[in-house]
């Protein structure tokens, strides 16, 4: 980014990059078997993005990890495999439809079947093959309730629990990553940015997105309020009717649980724009967070992102 | 796959933004979470879906209206006790400004979330009931921001609805809390009467408060300085990662926690303390021709020397303490009670090593800001200790450097973080006086009608604090750093204080000293006791407050000359250990020396060369230091001269030494 030369004052994105890239170096040097959670949606290019700076002109030190539910956009994988192929980075993927095939995750079934709670089946075998200490994530507070309190670096237990009344203190620039046998870290550099940050962070950097992202025309149908895509993974019912818009995904997850907003915004502007008057959080468009109340928390215990 | 950059002059606005981030603490039911959430609301930070959902659960509650409170109620258990047990980040911005605030609650045995919520925090909110009054919880609150020297306070008096917009309930709330502030040490405190149930003065401006001129909550935290305490002038940074690529690249990376640097710069290793220079301070966009404090850097220097995390770069000639014993007031955060001599771990900057705490010097009773005996630190409790490391630490005091004067304390038992500790000024030889703690056991009660014995000996200033900003000016970076001045100058920087009785001799050798700088073509300056008594200080008679004042300003004016690069020699009888410490906390290590310049007491009174020893035998004048009132020696003094013995001098001599 640009800098500010003989003074120093400081912009908001400037400090909130500083401080995710001594994040990113601190796990570099805390831990033997980082990886970088990268889900193809924005938050976790942001923070791989960071990660390059951080570690300029070396390499990142630590490969990808994506949990990929086998029911993804096709645009999302096309794009994975695009960045990780341009930066030449080592990419670990941990297939739920391997774990299905497996039986050690079972499927959902009905109509609204989501492999969203599966993935912390996969996302845990995965994490405990490849011996993973810390997994960086692109999570930020500022996204849900349960998030509000969650540390920089969040220790798990064996068997990868959060426990929201145990967390580490956390006290100016002092992270512990101190830790057991068996137990990790997820570390969580973009905590303190909100959604509107990310924006302008991508505008300003000009970081490369997914086109789900922009507006452009798809079919889609109404479940509950949220417009969902047709896809082959969605059971869609009979009394929904499938029509035509011009969309675009505030957040790209699982295509039977990312619901789609109306949107004609089409470049970066013009989605800075509209977040800043856009009257629902992001994740209000995430079926699975409308289940009840404090979904998000209880998965969060169970280990999810 | 898209790259489609907007660009115009919109997208450029947010480039301008900066970032405040601030704690909120307030008693229980203080209104704390209403308020948090009325700034969210009127700020528009907050989504249909999330009002939906407190619409919901007030609903499901049974509360009348909508709950702003449950805005900020996090985790599950919280919102069946309704009470909040940990630290919440909560994010709004406006268009000038990006604000975290850093949620914590008011509970008694929390004090270990208020200091975490704190330690990143800028400013602090301050909740008082208006219907309740200033209470020994807000008062905690207040302490604990001095102790982790926030820079700003705001008090925000709440509920005013329920006293009528009473502005006498307010005036008394605000003498109140400036009576206490005295004992602390905080800059910059402002009082804003709110009703965060109605809105009044947070974000727009109360019809219900015509006699209040001053900002409301948010145009307040819209416009006050941030960066207030980051520290330019000495440059630390500490290593968190080395960058190897290639044989040919060595990059040293973390974030600045101190000063600044350029390409060119002189620096040194710690602890190896080998000398270099900075060659490049490289980022992936492009070289940079300097960086601050705050900024996350990848040096690269031009000898091959070893360097690894844990080691800390510096200027050669501003280095910090290294040490492994040293001082620190340490708030313990654990279940299990601090044991003495138990190996627990340090991390402080980037270095991880053992530490023992050796000793317990007093426990702090939070409440009425007083020392107690204890053997031990329970949960949420706060201690001055004495410390030995392992390895040596690069250190600075936390009143300086708050990055590398802090650290935490982890049980290797359990790797559970179990103490936050802030290092102390000055040496562990000596036990000093507290800045931070009164000597005088003050009750609650005499705090509130201000019957103790400082109280009343001086006027009432009208900022209230001991170390006052004026509301609304905030600290400018010097124009012309010292380091060039003294490059100029040819020489360093210094100050010597000469302390002591009165007709001990100090003005005799500073006049010689001063001719001696000033033949060697060195600039210099000194500041008399008498002659600052006329002007600057003439409204200051010579009580203990008093006295403190004194110093406290000429200090302060010594400072001012410091940093323009003079040789700055103050004579001063500052009889009170305490206010030569504080003098010397300015200071950075090295540059400032105590000379206590003394002599048998009946030698001093046979020169009397002001005539005071005379006045005071008749009873004219009381309390003359020397006669009628105490020198508190200081084992720290750098100097120490006896003019029985030496003459003007060899004493002069003695002196200019320790500028080679
Ligand atoms: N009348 C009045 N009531 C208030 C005000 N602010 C908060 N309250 C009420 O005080 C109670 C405690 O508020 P809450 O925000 O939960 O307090 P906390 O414990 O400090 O977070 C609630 O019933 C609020 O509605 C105010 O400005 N005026």
């Amino acid at each position: 980014m640009s800098n500010p030369k003989n003074q120093a004052r400081t912009t908001h994105l400037k400090e909130l990059e500083d401080e995710a890239i001594f994040i990113m170096r601190e796990v570099g040097a805390q831990f033997e078997r980082p990886v970088l959670l990268f889900s193809g949606g924005k938050d976790s290019i942001c923070m791989f993005h960071v990660a390059k700076k951080a570690f300029y002109p070396g390499k990142i030190p630590f490969p990808l990890m994506h949990v990929d539910t086998g029911h993804n956009f096709h645009e999302t994988i096309a794009f994975r495999d695009k960045l990780v192929e341009e930066n030449e980075v080592e990419l670990i993927v941990g297939s739920v439809q391997e774990s299905i095939d497996k039986g050690e995750a079972k499927e959902e079934t009905g109509p609204d079947a989501s492999r969203n709670a599966l993935q912390t089946v996969t996302l845990l075998k995965t994490l405990k093959e490849y011996e993973v200490d810390a997994a960086l994530g692109g999570g930020r507070r500022d996204e849900e309730k349960a998030r509000a309190k969650e540390r920089f670096f969040s220790h798990r237990d064996v068997f990868g629990q959060w426990d929201p009344k145990n967390q580490r203190p956390e006290l100016w620039n002092l992270f512990n990553g101190r830790k057991n046998p068996g137990e990790h870290f997820r570390v969580f550099p973009l905590s303190n940015w909100t959604e509107m940050d990310v924006w302008q962070y991508i505008a300003q950097e000009k970081i490369e997105i997914p086109s789900l992202y922009f507006t452009h025309e798809r079919k889609v149908f109404n479940r509950r309020g949220i417009w969902l895509a047709d896809t082959e993974f969605v059971n869609r019912q009979e009394e929904e009717k499938l029509e035509t818009h011009m969309v675009r995904f505030r957040t790209i997850g699982d295509a039977t649980s990312t619901g789609a907003v109306m949107s004609t915004a089409s470049n970066l502007e013009e989605i800075i724009q509209e977040v800043a008057t856009a009257r629902q959080t992001e994740r209000g468009n995430r079926h699975d967070d409308k289940r009840s109340e404090t979904a998000m928390e209880d998965r969060k215990k169970q280990g999810y992102f | 796959m898209s790259d489609k950059n907007g660009q115009s002059e919109n997208e450029n606005k947010y480039l301008d933004m900066d970032l405040l981030r601030f704690t909120t603490a307030g008693s229980v039911d203080d209104g704390k979470s209403t308020l948090i959430g009325r700034l969210l609301y009127d700020s528009k930070s907050i989504f249909e879906d999330q009002m939906e959902a407190i619409e919901k659960s007030s609903k499901s509650s049974g509360e009348k209206g909508v709950n702003l409170a449950l805005l900020t109620d996090g985790l599950k258990a919280e919102r069946e006790q309704k009470i909040t047990i940990d630290v919440a980040y909560r994010y709004f911005a406006t268009p000038k400004r990006k604000f975290i605030i850093a949620d914590t609650p008011g509970h008694i045995q929390y004090t270990r979330n208020m200091v975490t919520g704190a330690s990143t925090a800028e400013l602090a909110v301050i909740l008082v009931d208006a219907e309740k009054g200033l209470l020994t919880q807000s008062k905690r609150h207040a302490f604990l921001s001095s102790l982790l020297q926030i820079p700003h306070l705001v008090v925000a008096v709440n509920k005013m609805d329920l006293v009528n917009y009473d502005e006498e309930v307010f005036d008394h709330i605000v003498g109140d809390f400036r009576k206490f502030a005295r004992k602390l040490d905080v800059d910059d405190v402002t009082y804003i009467p709110i009703s965060a149930l109605e809105g009044d003065n947070v974000v727009d401006k109360s019809d219900n408060t015509d006699w209040y001129n001053g900002p409301t909550l948010l145009h307040h935290l819209e416009s006050v300085k941030v960066d207030a305490s980051h520290n330019i002038v000495d440059f630390r940074l500490p290593i968190q990662y080395v960058i190897r690529p290639n044989q040919n690249f060595r990059g040293f990376s973390g974030r600045i926690a101190s000063g600044r640097i350029r390409p060119g710069d002189e620096i040194m290793v710690l602890p190896s303390k080998l000398t270099s220079r900075v060659k490049e301070i490289v980022t992936q966009d492009e070289n940079l021709d300097v960086a601050f404090p705050g900024d996350s850097v990848t040096l690269t220097i031009e000898d091959d020397i070893d360097i690894s995390r844990g080691d800390m770069i510096v200027r050669k000639n501003n280095i910090p303490n290294i040490g492994s014993d040293f001082e620190a007031y340490l708030c313990w955060m654990g279940g299990e009670n601090l044991e003495l001599n138990k190996p627990y771990v340090i991390k402080h900057t980037t270095q991880t090593t053992q530490v023992f705490v050796e000793k317990l010097v007093y426990r702090m009773n939070v409440d009425s800001i007083s020392r107690e005996q204890a053997d031990t630190l329970e949960l949420n409790e706060i201690g001055r200790v004495k410390l030995k490391t392992a390895r040596p630490l690069f250190y600075d005091p936390f009143q300086i450097n708050q990055q590398t004067g802090s650290f935490i304390i982890i049980d290797p038992a359990t790797n559970a973080t179990i103490g936050a500790g802030l290092i102390r000024a000055g040496s562990t030889k000596s036990e000093l006086d507290d800045p931070l703690v009164e000597e005088e056991e003050l009750t609650d009660k005499d705090m509130g009608t201000g019957k103790s014995g400082r109280m009343n000996q001086t006027p009432e200033p009208e900022t209230g604090s001991q170390a006052p900003v004026s509301p609304n000016v905030h600290w400018e970076p010097w124009n012309v750093p010292r380091e060039e001045r003294e490059k100029r100058y040819g020489h360093k920087a210094a100050i010597f204080w000469l302390t002591g009785i009165s007709g001990a001799g100090k003005s005799t050798i500073a006049k010689e000293l001063e001719k001696r700088l000033w033949d060697e073509g060195k600039q210099t300056i000194l500041l008399d006791g008498d002659q600052i008594r006329h002007g600057l200080c003439g409204d200051l008679g010579f009580s203990p407050a008093d006295r403190t004042e004194n110093i406290r300003r000429v200090g302060e004016v010594a400072r001012l000359f410091f940093e323009h690069g003079n040789i700055v020699i103050c004579t001063f009888v500052s009889p009170y250990k305490k206010d030569r410490d504080r003098v010397r906390s300015l200071f950075p290590e090295g540059s400032f020396f105590e000379v206590h310049v003394n002599c048998a007491p009946e030698t001093a009174q046979d020169r009397d060369p002001k005539g005071l020893y005379e006045k005071a035998k008749t009873g004219e004048i009381e309390g003359l230091t020397g006669y009628d009132a105490d020198y508190e020696i200081s084992e720290k003094a750098e100097i120490v001269v006896n003019t029985d013995h030496q003459d003007v001098k060899e004493a002069v001599e003695t002196l200019l030494d320790k500028l080679k």
